[in-house]
């Protein structure tokens, strides 16, 4: 499903990253780890075809991201959620119609769908706050519609970078539950975090593999994790 | 292009609404469109004016006698002659001294002493269709009525001709500079907003939307806004040019700035093409900084 193969990434002259080989199988759940700065966002960014590998190969459902157009790539991220680390919304725009962007941008009726989308709301809680602009919504509630917005358009694999990084304890575990029940559901997930509790909490739910970035190579974690 | 133009409200929301650049394209229109109608009513104008004066002059003649008093009533009556037996020449007639006077009145006032100044006799001539062989009829005069001047007019109606020619040019020239600077201004707008909505469109990106779907949005909005701004501005240049005193004989030229026929068809067409220009500039700029952004 994400396959990496001697992936390099190279920033503003330096090697950020090196040697990175991976393969991420579908309906995993993996947990990538490593101190501020090691390189995770850049791992899911290559992940899903934000960035570039400056050597090495990066495929995506068995295609190498290296051939793949603009459009490609923007097709590709259909199949795959992201819930990015500050979220990113449309901040002009009410809640509900920034969780339907995907279905928007993909050229579906969003009135077609519109229970899916309301339940979809209630899933993660939002439904009182539907109608309310991004800016107006706490950083919990904002990072659980990125996860709406990640998996409406039912993606076969979802990533997460640090999705508990601005919301207190309780709020994260409910976020974590939904990434659970995602993964029960047959979604492949990856979440970048530093949160060593959450991967413990997550270790406790559901089949986990810990991946570190030390030293710019990624390595699997040990056991105390 | 048919997908592009398509109204599609959904997509156009994307794009954050109003702000400043929405406001320049909105104006930048407007001011071209009203110079455009103006640029287009004087190259209207030169073109009739240029008609009028070729059509006019072409079809005339004078032939001038300055011949000593005692042999002007017979040279004018060989020339009157000559004339009249010239093929293409229609009419041949000898101006009166009241005529005369008509004709230097302007200058000289109405009650000018002409019969006393030793004015050369005017002779008007009126051309057929076919028109006349002037360097014959030159010769023939200068064997006839060697005291006699042909003007077949040549030597000053072509300057103004050409150059209102030259004007009706230059109204087509100011047209698409008008154009191009829209299509500058409207680029430099375009090239704002996206970069201004840098954070949109990582977003749109992040979600899936192709660059054809995220360009659309701003394509559309830009094009809509030029639009109205060149409609207002092309409803409000034809209402000043209703509002310019009507022509007399004193002022025809400056004031003869009306539409007539094509000039119609070509102002109707100022704000789609405004609108057209706008979609071709945004979504150039569209691609440039998409591609950057990438």
């Amino acid at each position: 499903m994400i396959e990496l193969e001697n992936v390099a990434y190279s920033y503003g002259g330096g090697e950020l990253l090196t040697d990175m080989t991976l393969s991420v199988p579908p309906g995993s759940f993996h947990f990538l780890t490593g101190p501020s700065g090691s390189g995770k966002t850049t791992f899911l960014k290559l992940c899903y075809g934000a960035l570039q590998a400056t050597s090495g190969h990066v495929r995506l459902f068995d295609r190498d991201v290296r051939g793949l157009s603009r459009d490609d790539v923007a097709l590709m991220r259909r199949k795959i959620g992201v819930v990015h680390q500050d979220c990113q919304f449309l901040d002009h725009l009410p809640v509900t119609e920034n969780v339907a962007l995907p279905l928007a941008v993909s050229g579906q009726d969003v009135a077609d769908n519109e229970a899916d989308l309301k339940e979809l709301m209630a899933w993660v809680g939002l439904t009182a706050r539907a109608d309310a602009v991004p800016p107006e919504l706490s950083g919990g509630e904002r990072q659980r519609a990125a996860l709406a917005r990640a998996v409406i358009m039912s993606p076969d694999v979802i990533l997460a970078d640090e999705p508990t990084g601005n919301i207190d304890w309780d709020m994260s575990q409910r976020l974590l539950m939904l990434l659970v029940e995602l993964n029960r559901m047959g979604k492949t997930v990856l979440v970048a975090t530093h949160d060593l509790g959450l991967i413990r909490a997550a270790k406790a739910q559901v089949q986990t593999r810990v991946l570190r970035i030390s030293n710019r190579r990624l390595q699997v974690a040990g056991a105390d994790l | 292009m048919a997908k592009m133009l398509q109204f599609d409200e959904k997509a156009d929301r994307v794009v954050p609404p109003t702000g400043f650049t929405a406001r320049l394209t909105v104006f930048s229109a407007f001011a071209m469109a009203f110079l455009a109608v103006f640029a287009l009513a004087l190259s209207s104008a030169a073109g009739r004016v240029a008609d009028r004066w070729g059509d006019e002059l072409a079809q005339s003649s004078t032939l001038r006698i300055s011949a000593p008093a005692g042999e002007a009533a017979t040279q004018t009556e060989a020339a009157l002659r000559v004339l009249r037996t010239t093929p293409g020449i229609e009419e041949a007639r000898a101006l009166s001294l009241d005529q005369q006077r008509a004709l230097l009145s302007p200058w000289f006032g109405a009650t000018l002493p002409v019969e006393d100044l030793p004015l050369p006799q005017l002779i008007d001539i009126t051309e057929s269709d076919e028109g006349y062989d002037a360097a014959g009829l030159r010769l023939r005069l200068s064997a006839e009525a060697p005291a006699a001047v042909l003007d077949d007019h040549a030597r000053w109606r072509r300057p103004l001709i050409d150059a209102a020619a030259r004007l009706r040019l230059l109204g087509w020239a100011s047209t698409l500079l008008i154009a191009l600077a829209t299509a500058a201004m409207v680029t430099l707008a375009a090239n704002a907003a996206l970069a201004a909505n840098a954070q949109v469109i990582a977003v749109l990106r992040l979600v899936g939307a192709k660059d054809t779907y995220i360009a659309s949005a701003f394509v559309r909005r830009f094009a809509l806004r030029a639009l109205t701004g060149a409609a207002f501005g092309t409803f409000f240049g034809i209402a000043s040019l209703f509002l310019i005193p009507a022509q007399d004989d004193a002022t025809g030229f400056l004031t003869d700035l009306r539409l007539q026929g094509w000039g119609w068809v070509w102002v109707m067409l100022i704000p789609p093409l405004s609108g057209l220009v706008a979609f071709i500039a945004t979504q150039y700029a569209a691609r440039r900084v998409l591609g950057e952004l990438a």
